[in-house]
């Protein structure tokens, strides 16, 4: 029961409607994570609470975006970056001490990317909540986000980034050079491959096609 | 705060003010606040990890509750600071929550506990001592023992009251996360601690091990998006213990139904307001305190903006609702700008859960009469600490014109905020 006399107000004046307002409110609630980030031992259930307020406005964001006509690159391009940064910054505000991610969870993001064959459901969650529209943008995101953790890194972050991957499905020996020269070393090397038509298959290929473009781009961003 | 009867009407007048009124200490900050069951006793926890202890003037007790005075009765340091080598991670010695057990003998016993570590404290009375040893002075000197040529009995003699605390038992190492609640069971032996994550069973007597009875971490930190704030004991069942979240549920769980209580028996959730969705309202809606009634039947939550009051036989809404600032929705941005958004504040029952009562900014506190309906909004400033001065109700605007006496809601301090 309200106490009495007080009406409850429909409308909540101080809640910004407006793209700009929303952004600068994104914006906000960045920076409040990465402080949080930064503390040795962060507040756990403010950390959780302003990333579920991050992961709120994003939805929003991208519900809105996905029924505008795609715009110019570069608008597009700079609220991108902003919402690939969140989830490294909720998962370093949460893993414990440690505070760099970890190598084999980034791994798992490469894989989850094609977010309708993904196998794991770990990071799932969060890449399928852009909705059915965004899983072509799902792919660059993912690779965007795994570079600017890898950059803040350093270059022998690369190595360590695939050293503990699951070797099952992902040898990167074999993945990255091996696939062409296994298949005509003959029955044994088809053996450990799935069949061509299996979407595991696809999904294998898609990897190896991944791996070797993140090869490749660290190899000409550290050439300049 | 004293209440004194007056009629249908309860005054509420000024009675003490402890600690340095002037000075603002940082270590001084006042943590968490606890009456024993008896209401003689009243502890303190602060920032620096010290317990002060206030009783009430034993003389008063038998004419009016109500005037009786506080005085210090004991003080000690509960918690130091510490540093956890594994993690490279300071342990703040704050006190987060003080909790009586109930009085067995003429000792007192409380539980107190900083972010991890939680520890029993036994706080007895010496009031004689023996007198008349063989072979020491009074001072505790040896005496030569040729001079000793008679046998004497030592005896008891009156001496001044002296209140020692002794640390009884320490039960550390059983959270990962920070502590936010503690809560003695009804059966007088056990206690539940609660952190972020997870809530542990203690045996008062066993300090070794716990069992944990709620874990709600994920199984991929990156999956978490939701936290314990606070948990408490059913009063009269022994089984039955509530927990809320930063979602703005309770969940109530049966002991008795499994070992971990991760699925609860009762889920306390109210649905949305669609017209009041905003960016903030899962961050309003986060539960910072519950505690339930004397009687058992009844559980009390309070958000950042309301207190609601649960009947425990029905789970989709709340029986009660008091708005406690209401002025501050509009104002919900500044307050995540300002992080006042994140604040947390605690409620409580009266003796004969007729009235509750709970903090707000400005040293503000409110009290809502469930019976009458009727509320009334009070400071606990500094100006107006002269003993029986009769505390005048306030009142804020949130916009228009300002009445007499009113005070709007951008004048309001919001560094000066009651528990």
């Amino acid at each position: 029961m309200f106490a009495r006399g007080l009406k409850r107000k429909c409308l909540e004046e101080d809640v910004p409607a407006d793209p700009v307002q929303r952004q600068s409110l994104l914006d906000m609630s960045l920076v409040k994570l990465q402080l949080c980030h930064m503390l040795a031992e962060p507040n756990l259930c403010r950390s959780v609470l302003i990333a579920n307020t991050v992961r709120q406005i994003q939805e929003e964001m991208t519900q809105d975006r996905s029924w505008c006509l795609p715009g110019p690159q570069t608008v597009g391009r700079a609220p991108r970056d902003r919402l690939m940064s969140t989830e490294i910054l909720c998962r370093s505000a949460w893993a414990g001490p440690p505070p760099a991610p970890d190598p084999a969870d980034l791994a798992s993001a490469l894989q989850v990317v094609p977010a309708a064959q993904a196998p794991r459901a770990s990071l799932g969650g969060s890449w399928d909540r852009a909705g059915p529209g965004e899983s072509r943008g799902g792919f660059p995101r993912s690779l965007d986000q795994v570079f600017e953790t890898l950059e803040s890194h350093g270059p022998g972050a690369v190595e360590e980034l695939f050293s503990d991957v699951d070797g099952s499905y992902y040898d990167l020996d074999a993945v990255l050079t091996g696939m062409v020269g296994s298949a005509k070393s003959g029955p044994e090397g088809l053996e450990t491959f799935p069949h061509p038509a299996s979407s595991k298959f696809r999904w294998v290929n898609f990897l190896k096609l991944s791996f070797i473009c993140l090869r490749q781009y660290f190899v000409l961003r550290y050439i300049f | 705060m004293a209440g004194a009867g007056g009629g249908n009407d309860i005054q509420w007048c000024f009675s003490q003010v402890k600690g340095a009124v002037d000075d603002d200490v940082a270590e001084d900050i006042i943590s968490t606040v606890e009456f024993n069951h008896s209401g003689e006793l009243l502890a303190t926890g602060d920032k620096g990890g010290r317990v002060v202890i206030f009783q009430q003037e034993q003389e008063n007790k038998i004419q009016s509750h109500s005037r009786g005075e506080y005085n210090v009765y004991s003080t000690f340091q509960s918690h130091e600071p510490e540093f956890d080598y594994l993690k490279s991670l300071e342990i703040e010695e704050k006190i987060n929550k003080i909790r009586w057990l109930p009085q067995k003998n003429a000792a007192q016993f409380l539980l107190s506990t900083n972010d991890k570590t939680i520890k029993l404290w036994k706080i007895s009375e010496r009031d004689k001592r023996p007198e008349g040893y063989n072979l020491k002075e009074e001072d505790g000197r040896y005496r030569d023992p040729t001079t000793v040529t008679t046998l004497r009995v030592p005896v008891f003699r009156p001496m001044d009251l002296m209140v020692e605390a002794s640390p009884r038992r320490i039960f550390a190492n059983a959270h990962t996360y920070h502590i936010n609640s503690i809560s003695i069971n009804s059966d007088y032996e056990t206690y539940l601690s609660a952190d972020d994550l997870r809530i542990n069973l203690w045996h008062l007597e066993i300090t070794d091990r716990s069992f944990n009875i709620v874990d709600i971490k994920p199984a991929n930190m990156e999956e978490l998006t939701e936290v314990i704030t606070a948990a408490e004991f059913h009063p009269n069942s022994c089984n039955t213990f509530v927990y809320s979240s930063s979602k703005g549920t309770i969940r109530l769980c049966d002991m008795r139904a499994s070992a971990l209580c991760d699925r609860h028996s009762k889920l306390f959730e109210e649905p949305e307001d669609p017209s009041n969705r905003s960016f903030f309202s899962e961050i309003i809606s986060s539960i910072s305190d519950v505690k339930f009634s004397h009687s058992g039947r009844y559980m009390m939550t309070r958000d950042y903006l309301s207190v609601k009051i649960w009947d425990l036989n029905m789970e989709n809404r709340p029986v009660e609702t008091y708005q406690v600032h209401e002025y501050l929705r509009s104002k919900l941005c500044s307050l995540y700008e300002n992080d006042c958004i994140f604040d947390k504040f605690e409620c409580c029952w009266n003796g004969s859960d007729s009235v509750v009562m709970t903090g707000s900014y400005n040293n503000f506190f409110r009290m809502f009469d469930r019976n009458t309906k009727r509320d009334i909004t009070l400071e606990a400033s500094r100006e107006n600490n002269k003993p029986r001065t009769v505390l005048k109700p306030r009142k804020v605007c949130a916009s228009g014109k300002r009445k007499k006496d009113e005070i709007s809601v951008d004048s309001l301090d919001f560094n000066k905020k009651i528990l």
